[in-house]
């Protein structure tokens, strides 16, 4: 019998999300302390150490240069540590979901407040981070509230790509391939510590189409004001792969839940 | 009654994976303020009806409607109106106990006030207030059940969903679990239980379907599938093999049918006492010789088959 899932609905996601928000709210204060000493570990260890050898990087002193894509890694590992870990723990060996999905909450509204908690704390870890920076005196400008949206989008966009390998996953063991093989290289390779035009052609045309690159590349643009175009395309971009990531995740989710 | 009274209406459920057929061709009505038990052996399909009831496992083919909705076209709807115990406890892990209740109230939309009023009457109810702000991990396995039931009950579903209520629990905690569902049915909850202890079943049940391998074989009165499916008096003898073989060729036109099992014979009579005292008197050496009402067990049994099924 084929029958189309019912729809994801914002009030059912919501539920979900303030589910999490309880726990969260309890151990909070232990929980976010990490988020702030992360920056300083990264400005100081690479900023000012090797910084100290590597005068100027696309004119930019090097602290300045790393700081915009190192706060957009950030939201990255806490997006996907969510979405990814959590989720599944809660998903197969709490069964916590179990008791949700026999209330009115269907898969799909559960996935979706999933997403939303995973962009949630993305934006925490990211804000703390934009703090950090603020305190070492970049951004300080008007332009830097176009960061703000970005920092939930691109949370929201790590959210859907961790939920995605977690819902075709049965082994937790699995998720070290994921960040080994996956989120470590985004790291590395997106134009966070180097700019990419040093690269080759070949891995830059590589770069295009992995998440992480079109992010830096926009935080960077909006923490120097160099407003051009290509933001817009950046943007766009990770839109797209976000819309595409939530349909295919949530229809994932629901198969993995409804059998 | 007739079909527009029953509450749950399953008619021809199926439900294959892949090649096993976990649940062929069942059909059944359970009508409001009943308390309708499936009883079977692990793996004859009970938990998954249960689920395909409370909307977590379509349907391969069947209709079936709850409280008048559809399970597949309004699952939202149909799971307003239902409370689910689990059989592995669902419980949050991540929260106390009184938070397990208030955000489980939530995913019903009750308004705050409302959820705190229901939740600390459910507290009261189940006797858990000492442990109202303890972590749930902290709980005995009987008040983990309770606490399960509690908040399969803060919607104040009309119909509630167990799914093997007492398995793993002590024989205090299992008599506490269905005190309250007496209670419950008194209130006029619809009660829907799967289990495999007789005792559970001819406690609370009004009417059993009997599951094996998918399918339901029978379904009746605790009482009337005794009468039906075996006599009311089972005479029960132990001893050597030779002994019961010649009890059974000396009664043989007597009784209504028997059992030889491996280590003892079971006559089934409608009435045990002239059967006892005539055995007794046949002096044949045996090791016990007892009469007792039957039960649901060898109902069960007898429907089932004796020999492990896994």
């Amino acid at each position: 019998m084929r029958v189309k899932a019912p729809k994801v609905r914002i009030l059912a996601a919501l539920r979900v999300w303030q589910r999490n928000a309880t726990v969260y709210k309890r151990t909070w204060k232990l929980n976010i302390l990490p988020n702030f000493f992360e920056p300083f570990l990264y400005l100081l260890g690479m900023g000012l150490g090797l910084g100290a050898y590597i005068a100027e990087m696309e004119g930019l002193p090097y602290i300045n240069f790393i700081a915009p894509g190192l706060l957009i890694s950030s939201i990255m590992w806490g997006a996907t540590l969510e979405t990814t870990y959590n989720v599944f723990v809660k998903m197969n060996f709490d069964r916590i979901y179990d008791g949700i999905l026999s209330t009115p909450i269907n898969p799909k509204d559960l996935a979706f407040g999933e997403l939303l908690w995973g962009a949630t704390r993305g934006t925490i870890y990211g804000g703390a981070f934009l703090s950090i920076l603020f305190v070492f005196g970049m951004g300080l400008h008007w332009g830097i509230l176009f960061i703000f949206p970005l920092i939930f989008i691109i949370g929201f966009m790590f959210a859907t790509i961790g939920l995605l390998f977690t819902s075709m996953i049965k082994e937790i063991e699995l998720f070290n391939y994921f960040f080994t093989l996956f989120l470590t290289p985004l790291f590395l390779f997106s134009g966070i510590f180097f700019p990419m035009n040093q690269l080759p052609q070949t891995v830059q045309i590589i770069a295009w189409f992995t998440p992480l690159y079109h992010g830096v590349e926009l935080s960077r643009g909006i923490f120097n004001q160099v407003w051009s175009v290509e933001l817009f395309e950046h943007l766009a971009w990770m839109l797209v792969v976000t819309l595409i990531n939530t349909t295919v995740v949530l229809r994932a989710i629901h198969k993995r839940l409804y059998s | 009654m007739g079909k527009s009274a029953a509450i749950i209406t399953a008619k021809n459920l199926t439900k294959e994976y892949r090649s096993l057929k976990a649940v062929n061709d069942v059909s059944f009505e359970i009508q409001p303020g009943s308390c309708f038990g499936f009883l079977g052996p692990n793996g004859a399909g009970k938990t998954t009806v249960m689920r395909m009831i409370y909307c977590v496992t379509p349907l391969t083919s069947g209709l079936l409607t709850v409280n008048g909705e559809n399970v597949i076209e309004n699952m939202s709807a149909v799971k307003r109106g239902i409370g689910v115990v689990t059989q592995d406890d669902s419980l949050d892990y991540d929260l106390n106990v009184i938070n397990n209740l208030l955000v489980y109230a939530r995913y019903y939309d009750l308004t705050r006030e409302k959820a705190v009023q229901r939740a600390n009457e459910l507290i009261e109810f189940f006797q858990l207030e000492d442990k109202r702000n303890e972590n749930v991990r902290t709980l005995s396995g009987g008040m983990k059940r309770r606490l399960q039931i509690a908040r399969a009950l803060i919607n104040n579903p009309s119909i509630l969903i167990l799914d093997e209520p007492s398995t793993g629990l002590d024989p205090q905690a299992r008599h506490q679990v269905w005190a309250k569902c007496h209670e419950l049915i008194e209130q006029g909850v619809t009660l829907l239980l799967t289990t495999h202890y007789m005792d559970e079943a001819e406690q609370l049940c009004d009417k059993i379907a009997v599951m094996d391998r998918g399918s339901i074989i029978t379904e009746a009165s605790p009482w009337d599938l005794i009468k039906s499916e075996v006599s009311p008096y089972v005479v029960e003898i132990r001893g050597e093999e030779k002994s019961r073989k010649q009890i059974l060729a000396a009664v043989f036109d007597q009784i209504d049918f028997h059992e030889a099992l491996s280590d003892r014979l079971l006559l089934y009579t409608p009435d045990a006492t002239p059967l006892h005292t005539q055995i007794q008197d046949m002096n044949i050496p045996v090791k016990t010789l007892l009469s007792r009402r039957s039960s649901l067990e060898d109902v069960f049994l007898k429907l089932t088959g004796r020999e492990l099924l896994d």
